[in-house]
């Protein structure tokens, strides 16, 4: 089977605090640490676990800069065959339906059974991997959370749906799946893996390599802009304990005491 | 300018759900004498439309058997027959909403906004919305050209239900108007999650743990304080994934739904997936050594610290009393 991973470079939240900058423009971006996207890795380590059963080969693309580089990299060090990097001046500022104009060119170049996504990625959207499938006009299923290779033409797939229960569908191939984490537990990548992969050459594709017209994706192919960011204001916050280690604990017990919290 | 507001009504086991509500509230932020029409697929669905007709001024009925259970794939089809060019729908980002959506926004050449939580008024055919990103810690305003009509995910409990249920709409019946129904996604079945050995659903008092345990074996720690408290363990998301604990100690829209009396939010970002399985405004207490986690947005009372570090002093301080 013929498996493409869509995956993305994002900061990395649980090693970040994330601050809006100074002119609302976006988020702090000095001294952050980015990683791959938690979905999309996966994604890819579910692509990985269906190669070494049903044999084929497993490619992974990420629209994004330059830097974006190190994270196919990475992925390709997990177990991917190839790597591919979409990356031109022009895609910058792309919204959900402009990168999933990009992915469909570069799916048309291959020839791909099976699509991955991950589930969603930092801006929390959920939308590329949808948007693809209704591009590429092949069936599509969000959320998964398990996938059986029935034959070379169907999958039998689990959905997480809400309450934890799982829907249970059959699909046809070619098909895009968006991946939901906790559907494996993605294997560990030392250095010395990346090392044993950092002298491969990654395929990079710009506008005139998809055949995209500069005018459908990026900026200014964006129906959908983003105006400013700023900090979000939920509710009126919490009251804020302060003073010494065994003042807020004294603090605390008194008013966990007062809630019932304390039998 | 603007073209007609449908709402896509999901339901289970023929009731709808609180989104039905929310989304009156959130149509009438796009345009304040917004009448919204409701679209309801299903099979055998008179009294759930009849329902949905107490708060909405028109309910479409599409009533399937092909609906029997759901089908995204098979219910884009119907809405790309029956919804106008220009219209605007809005749809719960639940589990269904987002497997629908994308591919619908795509299909019906209408830009498509996720995950939404708030409107500003239209200008023209320019519609503001404010979303989330980062899990929370940064807001963004977004802004689409609508005249060409809009997809848009509402974010559920992100808008107050609509109650006043004064409409007593009629129900239009568009099943015929459905179309092809046939499908590459075939339903099978649903599988019921799995029954833990504690029921946290039913527990007064809770110490939740998320990311911030950061290592299986301090998830003893935790398990003291449950204890000292007379509490039970429950956690987000990360903390099943990396298979530390079983799926029904989750607290979450893909976990359980929990009502207790207390919650102990420790080493929570607080997405809202996991605030979305936390109700009967409980008295939240935040312990996160992020002062920016989102958590202590909508947390009662907030401390600061590694959670590694307070809560075996917390443990200490109760075992004395």
């Amino acid at each position: 089977m013929e498996i493409l991973v869509c995956v993305k470079r994002v900061p990395d939240t649980a090693e970040n605090e994330i601050e809006v900058n100074k002119d609302g423009t976006g988020i702090e971006t000095d001294d952050l640490v980015y990683s791959v996207n938690e979905w999309d890795n996966y994604a890819v380590e579910e692509a990985i676990q269906i190669r070494d059963d049903v044999g084929g080969s497993v490619t992974v693309v990420s629209v994004g800069d330059e830097e974006s580089e190190e994270v196919v990299r990475r992925e390709m060090a997990m177990g991917a065959d190839n790597g591919l990097l979409l990356t031109d001046d022009a895609f910058e500022g792309s919204d959900g339906k402009g990168t999933a104009t990009l992915l469909k060119a570069a799916v048309e170049k291959g020839n791909y059974d099976l699509i991955l996504t991950g589930a969603q990625a930092d801006d929390g959207a959920a939308q590329v991997g949808g948007m693809l499938a209704a591009m590429l006009d092949v069936p599509y299923a969000s959320l998964v959370n398990t996938i059986e290779v029935l034959d070379d033409k169907k999958l039998k797939i689990g959905r997480e749906i809400e309450g934890g229960n799982q829907e249970m569908s059959e699909i046809e191939l070619p098909c895009v799946l968006s991946i939901q984490t906790g559907i494996n537990e993605p294997r560990y990548v030392g250095i010395r893996g990346i090392r044993k992969v950092a002298s491969i050459e990654i395929p990079v594709y710009g506008t005139g390599d998809l055949g995209v017209s500069a005018d459908s994706v990026g900026e200014a192919g964006a129906g959908v802009k983003r105006l400013d960011y700023y900090v979000p204001e939920l509710g009126e916050g919490a009251e804020m304990l302060e003073g010494s280690t065994e003042e807020i604990v004294g603090k605390l017990m008194e008013l966990l005491k007062a809630k019932g919290g304390i039998k | 300018m603007a073209g007609q507001i449908f709402t896509y009504i999901t339901f289970k086991n023929g009731v709808p759900d609180d989104s039905a509500l929310e989304l009156v509230t959130a149509a009438k932020q796009i345009a304040p004498d917004a009448s919204p029409t409701a679209v309801v697929v299903g099979s055998g669905i008179d009294a759930l439309c009849g329902e949905v007709a107490a708060s909405y001024a028109e309910v479409w009925k599409i009533d399937n058997e092909a609906f029997a259970n759901p089908n995204a794939e098979v219910t884009r089809k119907v809405l790309m027959n029956i919804l106008p060019n220009d219209g605007i729908l809005l749809l719960p980002h639940d589990t269904f909403g987002m497997d629908l959506a994308p591919g619908l926004s795509i299909k019906m050449e209408s830009p498509f906004v996720p995950d939404t939580v708030g409107f500003e008024a239209v200008e023209g055919s320019m519609l503001k919305c404010v979303r989330q990103e980062y899990g929370g810690a940064a807001s963004t305003h977004v802004a689409c050209d609508i005249a060409n009509g809009v997809i848009i995910n509402v974010r559920p409990g992100a808008f107050q239900p609509d109650e006043s249920k004064a409409a007593s709409g009629q129900v239009i019946d568009k099943s015929a108007d459905a179309g092809d129904l046939s499908t590459k996604r075939v339903y099978l079945e649903t599988v019921a999650a799995e029954v833990g050995d504690v029921d946290i659903t039913k527990e007064d008092v809770l110490v939740s743990i998320g990311r911030g345990i950061e290592d299986e074996d301090n998830i003893e720690i935790a398990e003291d304080l449950a204890k000292a408290m007379g509490a039970v363990v429950s956690c987000s998301r990360p903390i099943v994934d990396a298979k530390w604990l079983e799926k029904s100690r989750q607290v979450g829209t893909s976990g359980q739904t929990v009502k207790p009396k207390v919650y102990l939010a420790c080493g929570i970002s607080g997405s809202f997936q996991h605030l979305g399985g936390l109700k009967g405004n409980p008295f939240v207490v935040a312990i996160n050594k992020n002062a920016k986690a989102p958590i202590f947005q909508i947390a009662d009372v907030g401390i600061e610290a590694d959670i590694l570090d307070f809560l075996p002093e917390l443990t200490e301080a109760i075992e004395a009393l």
